[in-house]
């Protein structure tokens, strides 16, 4: 299991400002490793964020996201109080679903 | 000319199609997601097969689609790029690099509230256009391009 995400969430006016950090290797599968062998890709590649029980944001990412990738994103109607969900899923199945609260 | 690439292409899908089913299969049904991932689209190794891939051949240019991204990036493994589109009606957007191997970064569909607004980092191999896809509501496509200039080891720029 990779580890936790962490999310800010803060409310701005009636709009939420929502960003999180994932933890992932983002590996392209063009990198070679020191004795000339491929690297496998690995990354993320789909990501969900439901806020107060509804879902906002649905992506999907490739290989040509940065390791540790960094998304922002605003959400209008949320309130404080709310919860953020947010969840990825990687090319070998492994997932991570995190959550946090609007403050 | 033409009709062999489109052969080609065709290829690249049903292959794409075959990984997905495999990867369907080794999914548990709970943990597949709503939006099936757009192989064809992420798999193609030009900005024109990617463009066709998520639907956005001819898409029209437009002031309305915001791309802020340095002029040059010194570090081409994490270039900041934030996109917006203030086209009303926008339900998604797509980040496009002309120039790497596969070109198509990364789709987002907005809805609930969702403003049609995202901050992300992207790799990008070399300097090359940033290309930035929003679709509307009802299907038209807006396209946005910036160049953003890499200086890969270190020089400074």
């Amino acid at each position: 299991m990779a580890d936790p995400m962490k999310i800010r969430a803060q409310m701005k006016g009636d709009t939420a400002d929502i960003r999180v950090l994932m933890s992932h290797a983002m590996e392209t599968g063009q990198r070679k490793d020191n004795a000339g062998n491929t690297v496998p890709a690995h990354y993320i590649q789909s990501i969900t964020v439901d806020v107060g029980g509804k879902r906002v944001l649905q992506g999907q990412t490739g290989p040509a996201i940065s390791r540790n990738p960094v998304f922002g994103f605003k959400v209008k109607g949320a309130k404080a109080g709310d919860k953020v969900v947010i969840n990825w899923v990687d090319n070998k199945g492994d997932k991570r679903t995190d959550e946090a609260t609007i403050g | 000319m033409d009709a062999f690439r489109r052969t080609l292409l065709k290829g690249a899908g049903a292959t794409g199609a075959i990984a997905a089913a495999l990867a369907a299969g080794v999914l548990k049904p709970s943990q597949v997601l709503a939006a099936e991932i757009n192989r064809a689209a992420f798999e193609a190794k030009d900005i024109a097969g990617a463009l066709k891939g998520i639907g956005a051949s001819g898409a029209a240019e437009s002031k309305d689609v915001v791309i802020r991204a340095p002029d040059i990036a010194e570090n081409g493994a994490v270039v900041p790029v934030d996109v917006a589109s203030n086209i009303p009606n926008t339900i998604s957007l797509a980040v496009l690099v002309d120039k790497n191997p596969f070109p198509l970064t990364s789709a987002f569909d907005f809805a609930n509230g969702a403003v049609p607004e995202m901050a992300l980092r992207v790799k990008m191999g070399q300097t090359s256009l940033v290309e930035v896809v929003a679709k509307t509501a009802d299907g038209k496509f807006y396209i946005a391009k910036k160049e953003v200039k890499v200086t890969v080891g270190g020089c400074g720029g």
